[in-house]
């Protein structure tokens, strides 16, 4: 496990999360390269199916932010 | 300028360093420089610190700029700007405790002004949101505020007026703080009167109470550094004892001081000001200058909060639209754009550009493979790569690559489509592509700049991102944003001061308004006020004001009238009204709440059953009438927060305070030798009302501050009425012998307000309405073309009335001024097949932008309103059906990125 490098979808809201990792990357911090973030347009756009489906894929981790 | 792309190459090689004002002055920043973050324009520039403009030698930043955008020779240019009118928010400035030290700010770096702790705060800030003391970095244990550091203070350099946001501000610091260290902070708050006046700022100060904030009601004497390298407090507490107490670090809460550009400017314009340097305005015409044509925002024109600048740079805004009506679009400019090809039903012909962002993006991750990758993936028939996919030349390249290769679908990897996909948009739709089939991946923002470190897991993050922008891009169909036509009419509802003036502004501006009023007069609460706090006489201008609404043929009044129904959507709304019995249907484009609240009548204090005791407003009556006995008054007494500020009714009415105050003086210029007595809780007379409380006390008035845990009572002792409470100065029982007794009561809005649930617009728990956001959206709600202003927003002086009900008209005729207003494709879309009208759709959506119908008796369905829609998709999340899906963010388009991302 000590290689492990977990994949985990991200699903950011728009006008808030997606914004704050936008400015993240102005500010230059640093973060492990696990997520992929997916943009929406509010975190209440996620359906529970897509997280199922993220997993299903063989995702290890799913982050809803908003 | 339009050559700066914001990568920070510059800021990186410049050799001068200077310290960062915005950080107030804790951490360094060098001499080429965005201001903060979020800057808008984000583009960097050079201050007077630069090495080249001191000794004519360096220009590194020219030369490592990759998109030349740096102009040495730039000079300062002169532009004349023809306008019919003018706005000016040239703000103020802040309050320098190291002007006259006596708060020991230059003794020890631990005190700092809460401007400096505000950046130790945030995340952005010089310790990285670490709460740490800026001399030894350690984090500290204990921290005080000081309040009105500079403000309501007569010592040179100081402001005798109170800033009315410190306190606030003080308390919103002390709790980050507590929740920061998670409550293993002693925080203690010294004040004078803690004035949480705003909108629902009281229950803030009740809840900093409750999480163990401290409040100290003091005098401070000194603030010393310790020999244990702490500060010690020396203050003098309520009760008048002298305290010490020591603190790792000491925050000053300064307060607002005029700003000299801003007086220079107002020189300039010949635009007068007050006694503290503040642009002169009234009441009445709160953002009026002296100088016809020229209007004022902001803290220029008296200390404010954040939502209150807000309302009144709409308010300038409403003043401006009606001074320009007649040449309103007379400047405008149409943009033609290419026809749109039709591509539907062709199979997807997708285009992949990648931007390298000078380094941005290619010096830390491998373009050229990530290009190689984008190559294998399927549809995609074209990829390159560019050095700025943004710059004017590769536009017009994109361009033409569209047209020559047949794309049908357009994939921009490069930076944030926060900021770039409205510029992406407009490249594909001058190629003949619909705006919707273009999409980007964000590899800068959220990838190269993030893992600058590791180039090989920012390339495979890159690789994945555009895979799930490419998979996503070929399920993307062209839309249309649809326009609607705008009934370009006003409903207001409530003809007190705020109704009024809204309605006389929308109609200066060409507008019909209807104006509907519930009683039988126009008016509202203001029948009742006898002066302002500036001393204006209400009843003349409220006159004046009724007169011009009823002059102006573009308002249609309607008194005794009610709303029955209400049903439409922004642009588009019927409603049914009732006059005396006979019902009508007014169409209109939007609505704006000003349905008032009123005075409370209090169960106590003798009120009802002994004809001295009176209320504020019935106090404000008898001066109107001028019908004061006054020859039978020698003592006058003033309760506050009757009825407020408890319990049952948690929340502070703003104006009673300085209403008791002005009532106070009122009494004595009338009579000097009564003796008039104002018995507090804290004296909220904010602002620039600070000067009234102080004449107040010049002139006899004398204050009681009572302990409110015990028991104030007034009870009658043969004819006599008699008030006894405890002093906290005193530190015994007071008792008065009063033959006026005025009660300061709460204004409540009305017990069931109709009109909430007929527009589906929220009220908070003490029956205000609440906007759509508090401090940035003050006057909007978020069902759109809905609008709220005056006292059903919350309590709320003369001046803030009129300036929220100017900006209603402003913010009513940004839709208003359209023949048609435009959709956003981004809405939802219900498969009426699939919908079982269960209704949680209904239910859950914020913006009453779904409803269900029955239309053929067949069972409800659900139904869309796309004017109304916000495109949120919780209803899509929610339905149990799947019935609902989201233009351009459909399930499939969301799955398609998620299967792709693994």
């Amino acid at each position: 496990m000590a290689d492990f490098e977990p994949k985990i979808v991200a699903f950011l809201c728009n006008w808030c999360a997606y914004a704050g990792a936008d400015l993240a990357g102005v500010s230059r911090l640093q973060y492990p390269s696990n997520i992929r973030p997916i943009r929406v347009m509010c975190s209440g756009r996620v359906d529970p199916l897509f997280i199922v489906k993220a997993f299903k894929e063989g995702c290890d981790g799913v982050l809803v932010a908003g | 300028m339009d050559k700066c792309i914001a990568c920070g190459l510059c800021a990186e090689k410049c050799p001068k360093k200077v310290t960062n004002a915005f950080d107030a002055g804790l951490a360094k920043r060098k001499a080429i420089y965005v201001e903060y973050e979020q800057a808008v324009p984000l583009k960097y520039a050079i201050d007077e610190n630069c090495i080249y403009f001191k000794n004519g030698k360096c220009k590194a930043c020219e030369k490592f700029c990759p998109t030349g955008a740096i102009n040495f020779e730039d000079q300062p240019k002169e532009l004349t700007i023809n306008a019919g009118a003018v706005l000016i928010a040239p703000g103020c400035a802040v309050y320098d405790p190291g002007l006259y030290d006596t708060y020991g700010y230059k003794k020890s770096p631990d005190i700092v002004t809460s401007l400096e702790f505000e950046r130790i705060l945030a995340a952005t800030g010089p310790f990285g949101g670490h709460l740490v003391r800026p001399s030894d970095h350690k984090k500290p244990k204990k921290v005080a505020w000081i309040q009105c550091v500079g403000s309501r203070d007569m010592h040179p350099g100081s402001q005798p007026y109170c800033s009315g946001v410190c306190c606030t501000y003080a308390i919103k610091e002390a709790i980050i703080a507590k929740e920061h260290e998670k409550g293993e902070l002693d925080t203690a708050i010294f004040y004078i009167d803690i004035r949480t006046h705003g909108k629902d700022f009281e229950r803030y100060y009740n809840r900093a109470q409750a999480v163990g904030v401290r409040f100290l009601k003091s005098k401070i004497s000194s603030i010393l550094p310790s020999e244990t390298g702490n500060l010690r407090i020396d203050y003098t507490d309520k009760a008048g004892l002298r305290v010490e107490e020591e603190f790792d670090m000491v925050v000053l809460s300064v307060g607002f001081t005029a700003s000299h550009k801003a007086l220079d400017l107002a020189q300039k314009l010949g635009v007068e000001t007050d006694q503290y340097q503040h642009a002169l305005t009234s009441s009445f015409n709160p953002v009026r200058t002296t100088k016809p044509g020229i209007f004022v925002c902001g803290t220029f024109e008296s200390p404010k909060d954040i939502p209150q600048s807000v309302i009144e740079s709409s308010a300038s805004a409403a003043e401006i639209e009606a001074l320009l009506a007649e040449s309103r679009e007379s400047m405008t400019l149409t943009k033609e754009t290419p026809e749109e090809i039709d591509v539907k039903g062709d199979p997807p012909r997708i285009g992949v550009f990648v931007c390298n962002c000078g380094t941005n993006i290619g010096g830390f991750l491998d373009v050229p493979d990530v290009v190689k990758f984008a190559k294998t993936l399927p549809s995609v028939v074209f990829v390159e790569d560019n050095l700025f996919s943004c710059s004017q030349d590769t536009q017009e390249q994109i361009t033409q690559v569209i047209k020559e290769q047949n794309l049908n679908r357009v994939v921009v990897a490069a930076c944030t489509p926060r900021t770039h996909e409205p510029l992406f948009q407009e490249t594909v739709t001058n190629a003949g592509i619909n705006k919707y089939l273009f999409e980007m991946a964000n590899i800068r923002n959220q990838c190269s700049w993030v893992h600058s470190n590791d180039s090989a897991a920012a390339t495979e993050k890159a690789k994945d991102l555009v895979r799930m922008s490419v998979a996503r891009a070929g399920l993307l169909e062209p839309l249309y944003d649809p326009e609607m036509e705008v009934n370009q009419s006003a409903l207001v509802i409530g003809g007190g001061l705020a109704g009024i003036t809204t309605a006389n502004n929308l109609a200066q501006q060409g507008y019909v308004t209807h104006l509907i009023e519930k009683s039988d007069v126009l008016g509202g609460q203001a029948l009742n006020l006898y002066e302002t706090w500036q001393g204006e006489d209400v009843q003349k201008k409220l006159a004046g004001l009724i007169k011009a609404a009823e002059a102006d043929k573009n308002i249609n009044i309607l008194t005794n009238t009610q709303i029955k129904e209400v049903s439409g959507f922004v642009g588009n709304f019927q409603t049914t009204v009732e006059t005396a019995g006979t019902e009508q249907v007014i169409e209109h484009g939007v609505a704006i709440i000003a349905t008032g609240a009123q005075e409370f009548k209090p169960d106590q204090y003798l009120y009802g059953e002994d004809q001295r005791v009176l209320t504020g407003l019935e106090l404000d009556r008898k001066l109107i009438d001028d019908n004061l006995a006054l020859n039978e008054i020698r003592t006058a007494v003033f309760i506050q927060c009757v009825g407020s500020r408890i319990e049952e009714r948690p929340y502070c009415s703003k104006v009673c305070c300085t209403h008791s105050v002005k009532n106070a003086l009122k009494l004595k210029q009338l009579k000097p030798e009564m003796d008039v007595f104002v018995i507090y809780r804290d004296m909220r007379t904010y602002g620039l009302r600070e000067d009234l409380y102080r004449e107040a006390r010049a002139k006899g008035v004398a204050f009681i501050h009572y302990d409110f845990d015990k028991e104030l009572v007034v009870s009658k002792n043969q004819n006599d009425l008699n008030v006894r409470c405890t002093s906290y100065v005193l530190q015994r029982e007071v008792e008065i012998n009063p033959d006026l007794l005025v009660l300061a009561t709460p204004i409540v809005p009305p017990r069931e307000n109709p009109v909430a649930s007929l527009f589906k617009v929220p009220l908070n728990d003490d029956g205000f309405f609440v906007e759509a956001h508090v401090k940035l959206q003050p006057i909007d709600f978020a069902t759109k073309g809905v609008f709220v202003c005056g006292l059903a927003h919350s309590p709320k002086p003369v001046d803030e009335a009129i300036a929220q009900g100017l900006g209603a008209a402003s913010r009513a005729a940004t839709i208003l001024a359209k023949d048609t207003v435009q959709i956003s494709s981004l809405v939802s879309q219900v498969d009426v097949e699939k919908c079982i009208g269960c209704g949680l759709c209904d239910e859950i959506c914020a913006f009453n932008a779904i409803i269900l119908e029955d239309p053929e008796g067949k069972g409800y369905k659900a139904k869309n309103i796309p004017a109304s829609c916000k495109g949120c998709g919780l209803c899509a999340a929610s339905c149990p059906q799947q019935a609902i899906d989201m233009l351009h963010f459909r399930d499939q388009q969301i799955i398609e990125s998620v299967c792709a991302a693994m």
